[in-house]
């Protein structure tokens, strides 16, 4: 035997300085190519043009001090920005509140005790998630409503008609996506379905709710649905709205859903089936975890969409956020101060379905096991 | 394909078909199937008696896995009575769930749950179905992961096992249910060669314990040496059935010959 081969590994080397680092990123990213080059000299002419007299005006130059519009009129360089602390309740929480400022801590103790509840749903060690939920769901919102609403223990009504604001956008959307989503979850399956009967009512109920307007439904749910109910029965405003708003966002929620139903491979339903579970088991233990992973981003596509079409209630004279804004900035005491009022709405709007669009992308990483069959 | 070292061994001998009907835990007679107007089950008589083990070969199409998928109902029947385990198989959701529930059944595709760990996997349907409190299904589950020798594998997915320890899952899944009658169908033929022993292996071990086992599978080496009798389809027909010796040694058709000389030719 002679002297055996002994391999010795090769010590790892960092990159070559070109293949990595920021002068080879830009090299790559925007300098690659003459029409790229042109691009990116085009997009910082353009940044140039426009940040420096945005940030002058809405930072810089703006307008905070005093509560009436004096200060605003000497200095037109700047945003108006004390029209909206000075307007803030009203456009937040709606006529009564904005009236009512010593109220406010009942909207704002049903938010927080709200997201205070909902925390505990995202802690991997808490034990009693499924309690919690069915506590948020189901119980939470009649302590909400009692306490916006008010009228016992000597709380001041609030009437829901003069609910408005953030708060009134907040109700519909959250209430309408609460409410959708079991809906729509049983209409996708009811549209699988092999009983004719089932799957024909289903292909009927969310067809008519596609093939219509937001718009129409609430229209409609304002001044038809009324027409169906005896003369005395006076249906709360908000009431129509969420009932439009609900079923017309299942119809939605129904087709995301049937999108992560056709994915799921005909084996794991036989599998299920072989395995002797009943169908409701078999949908809720292996297909639909499967399947509204898979339609997460749909999901959560048609609840942004929802959040922002909720404006479309002032067709029915309720005011939410934007229309709120929009008309705190109509009286003579605000004219002319209406581009404050669209920034500032656009801003929250901007944050709420941001946050959805990130937190609906962190779900689908979280729940990626890293598998393909 | 290799036939050594399974000549030398004893090959089981044929059970005595009991004559009385209540005994079998299979039994088939007349079994039609049509595919729209694809006749693809002709005149199945087929009986299988308690702890007998049956492989079913056949050329592709010839309907072997439409026939196993006719005993727990994934597919139905139109023409001739199936009873499994003194249940007959029709409409009726009652009886349906009765046979599922003692049967089990390995897909060539393993089709586990990827979604849940191994353990979930095998726990669910005890829990589920048979309502077996958790802490047992789950000490049930790690004895059968062990008895296919995986039980390391319990908390991992199934998407970061190998296809040969997937299929083992699979088998450990159905196990779980404490079956009467196990249904395989082509559970190998996914499986890169080098995995293929590991699942015969598990598959020869639950024959000698006596379970029930209609195996479709084209491993006449598996064949030889675990069954009792073996069937040969072909255009929905059964063919040729006979005990492996004879089925290997002497077939008596010409389309089970000519099978077995394409099947054995490499
Ligand atoms: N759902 C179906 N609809 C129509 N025809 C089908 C269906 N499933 C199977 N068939 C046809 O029935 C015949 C038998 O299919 P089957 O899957 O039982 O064959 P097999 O013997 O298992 O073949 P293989 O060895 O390829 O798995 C095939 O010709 C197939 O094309
Ligand atoms: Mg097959």
């Amino acid at each position: 035997m002679t002297d055996a081969l002994i391999h010795t590994r090769l010590p790892d080397r960092a990159p070559p300085i070109s293949e990595a680092g920021i002068i080879h990123w830009a090299r790559a990213n925007l300098f690659s190519s003459v029409p790229n080059t042109l691009m990116t000299l085009f997009s910082l002419y353009a940044l140039y043009m426009l940040v420096p007299p945005l940030v002058n005006w809405a930072l810089i130059n703006a307008n905070l001090a005093g509560t009436d519009r004096t200060g605003c009129d000497a200095n037109e360089h700047g945003a108006c920005w004390t029209f909206i602390k000075v307007r803030f309740n009203q456009i937040m929480y709606g006529l009564f509140y904005g009236a009512n400022p010593d109220q406010i801590w009942r909207p704002v103790l049903a938010f927080f005790s709200l997201v205070g509840l909902i925390i505990p749903l995202f802690i991997e060690s808490f034990n009693h998630k499924g309690k919690l939920a069915a506590f948020v769901l189901i119980v939470f919102p009649f302590i909400a409503f009692a306490l916006i609403h008010g009228g016992w223990l000597g709380l001041p009504i609030a009437e829901t008609s003069e609910w408005g604001g953030f708060l009134l956008t907040f109700v519909l959307a959250s209430v309408g996506i609460v409410a959708a989503l079991p809906l729509g979850i049983l209409l996708a399956l009811g549209r699988r379905s092999e009983l004719p009967i089932v799957r024909g009512f289903s292909v009927f109920f969310i067809e008519l709710w596609r093939g219509t307007p937001l718009i129409t439904v609430l229209f409609m749910a304002s001044v038809l649905l009324p027409l169906f109910f005896p003369a005395g029965v006076d249906f709360d405003k908000v009431l129509r709205a969420l009932i439009g708003i609900t079923l017309f966002q299942s119809a939605y929620v129904a087709e995301a859903v049937r999108g992560g139903l056709q994915a799921i491979p005909k084996g794991q339903f036989e599998a299920a089936d072989a395995l002797g579970l009943s169908y409701w088991k078999k949908m809720l233990f292996i297909v639909l975890p499967q399947a509204l992973k898979i339609s997460i981003p749909g999901i959560v596509n048609t609840f942004i969409a929802l959040f922002k079409d909720t404006s479309l209630v002032s067709i029915i004279g309720l005011l939410d956020l934007l229309n709120m804004s929009q008309t705190a900035s109509q009286g003579h005491e605000w004219k002319g101060y209406d581009t404050e009022a669209y920034l500032f709405a656009a801003f929250i709007f901007w944050i709420f379905c941001f946050g959805m669009s990130r937190y609906s992308k962190n779900l689908e990483e979280s729940l990626d096991r890293g598998h393909k069959n | 394909m290799t036939d050594t070292n399974i000549e030398g061994q004893a090959v089981p001998q044929m059970p005595k078909i009991d004559k009385d009907d209540c005994c079998y835990s299979i039994d088939i007679k007349g079994l039609n199937k049509w595919y729209g107007t694809f006749h693809v089950l002709k005149d199945i008589n087929l009986q299988v008696t308690k702890g007998e083990r049956i492989v079913i070969c056949g050329p592709s199409g010839s309907g072997k896995s439409t026939l196993i998928r006719c005993l727990n109902r994934l597919e139905e029947h139109q023409e001739g009575t199936i009873i499994v385990d003194n249940v007959e198989l029709t409409n009726d959701v009652k009886n349906i769930d009765k046979v599922r529930r003692e049967v089990g059944m390995v897909f060539q595709h393993f089709n586990l749950f990827p979604h849940l760990s191994v353990l979930e996997n095998c726990t669910l349907a005890p829990i589920w179905v048979r309502k077996t409190p958790k802490k047992e299904a789950i000490a049930d589950a790690m004895k059968y992961l062990e008895r296919v020798r995986i039980p390391e594998q319990a908390n991992k997915y199934p998407g970061q096992l190998s296809g040969g320890q997937q299929q083992r899952v699979a088998i450990a899944r159905s196990l779980c249910m404490n079956p009467r009658i196990m249904l395989f169908d082509e559970p190998t033929s996914a499986l890169d060669p080098e995995m293929i022993s590991e699942v015969l292996d598990v598959m020869i071990d639950l024959a000698n314990s006596g379970m029930t086992m209609l195996c479709v599978t084209h491993e006449m080496g598996f064949a030889k040496q675990v069954a009792d009798r073996v069937i040969f389809m072909d255009y929905g027909e059964i063919v040729e059935e006979a005990a492996p010796e004879e089925f290997f040694n002497n077939p008596k058709h010409d389309r089970t010959q000519l099978f077995l000389s394409q099947i054995l030719a490499h």
